[in-house]
């Protein structure tokens, strides 16, 4: 499973990013987002849930960042 | 010069609502057009930018409270501009001592805060309550679809704010701690299941957790309006209070109706009143009760009365509400 680091990276950017990376993907291959704390880890699961995508769990990192799991959804 | 010598011809019902605004120069006012919750189909908003080149000056303003207005008309030609923006179905607002036409967020349909229908109930009241006089002073109604808040809702005579009360189905719970991690005002921890713990107190009805609860073990037990009443801005504002609480969308006219009945039996005799000032003289209690007959699941058990902020200029000209 391959881990995008969307650190240091802005709303709606990060967004867009995983979304670009989710394109790459077949439906129910997984991906691994490293989010900041903050407005990303709170704007960019909903954004990917409202895209169709499933999320599958949230993990706080040593460093305070969060690793969000994700499946991509049916097209 | 013989255009001068004419003598205009003018409808006055067009005016019977209000939303011409006299201008600084001779023979020209302002146009304010009806535009609820401030949605505006695109072919009204080339009509109007015809009639704008047609009669107006160079600009439009586009207001505080979400209209278009038409700036420089000579009232010579009220009648066309209001016949030919009616092509379009384009009509003008209200001002004065009537309800005004309802400010709302964008709503529920594309918004993805959206917790309720927005544009559905501003349409709904600016149908069944616009221009309605109130015999005192303006009347105005906002409707805001989360607790953000964009429309400042209780600054409104009567202010909705959308809100959502949730549960959770536990056995559909993943552990994922996306809900605690979303939870902005710190209503949701983990428990030591590993489960979500939702305390009601700081919990501000926003919906995050369903939003972005992966499974749908986050639902809405409850969706509706929070509505905060005698709030208003200009030279003395004040801050409206809470008096219902998840008042079902459908009741929003009924709601409405039963504030500015109460607002004008109490301002009798008293001329050029607004609602907040009425509700400090009289006690919010007196408001309560008369709402709670009509709706006994909203209203709120007790509250305070709007609230003046300590930083305005000026001493207030009422007399404080004394318990």
């Amino acid at each position: 499973m391959a881990t995008i680091d969307l650190r240091g990276v802005s709303c709606p950017t990060n967004f867009v990013k995983a979304k670009l990376a989710l394109e790459e993907l077949e439906p129910g291959d997984r991906l691994e987002l490293l989010l900041d704390d903050g407005e990303a880890v709170k704007n960019v699961p909903r954004s990917l849930k409202g895209d169709g995508h499933k999320l599958l769990g949230l993990q706080k990192t040593a460093e305070g960042d969060y690793l969000l799991t994700v499946e991509k959804g049916e097209e | 010069m013989k255009e001068q010598q004419e003598k205009p011809r003018i409808d006055l019902g067009n005016l019977k609502a209000g939303g011409f605004i006299k201008e600084r120069g001779k023979d020209l006012f302002t146009v304010r057009l009806r535009v609820p919750g401030g949605r505006m189909a695109v072919p009204r908003l080339k009509k109007i930018a015809e009639v704008a080149e047609k009669y107006g000056g160079e600009f439009v303003h586009l207001s505080v409270r979400q209209s278009i207005e038409l700036i420089n008309i000579n009232f010579r030609h009220f009648d066309a501009v209001v016949q030919e923006l009616g092509e379009a179905e384009q009509q003008v607002a209200s001002c004065g001592a009537r309800v005004r036409v309802p400010v709302a967020c964008g709503g529920c349909e594309y918004n993805p805060n959206g917790l309720v229908d927005t544009q559905k109930s501003a349409l709904e009241v600016d149908q069944r309550l616009f221009g309605a006089p109130t015999g005192h002073h303006k009347f105005k109604v906002a409707f805001a679809g989360c607790p953000f808040d964009c429309p400042k809702s209780s600054t409104n005579d009567v202010g909705f704010q959308g809100a959502l009360l949730p549960k959770l189905d536990k056995g559909a719970c993943i552990s994922c701690g996306l809900c605690a991690k979303n939870c902005t005002p710190g209503a949701i921890t983990m428990g030591e299941d590993r489960k979500p713990l939702l305390a009601t107190d700081p919990c501000i009805w926003c919906g995050d957790c369903v939003k972005v609860c992966p499974t749908g073990a986050w639902e809405a037990k409850q969706t509706g309006y929070n509505v905060r009443i005698g709030g208003k801005w200009g030279r003395n504002p004040l801050v409206g209070t809470l008096f219902a609480t998840f008042l079902p969308e459908e009741q929003v006219v009924a709601f409405i109706t039963g504030v500015l009945a109460w607002y004008k039996e109490k301002a009798e005799g008293q001329g050029r009143i607004r609602l907040g000032d009425i509700i400090i003289q009289e006690g919010p209690a007196l408001l309560l009760n008369h709402l709670r007959q009509q709706f006994p699941h909203s209203v709120v058990a007790a509250t305070v009365p709007p609230q003046v902020i300590d930083t305005q200029v000026g001493v207030r000209g009422v007399q404080p509400w004394q318990p």
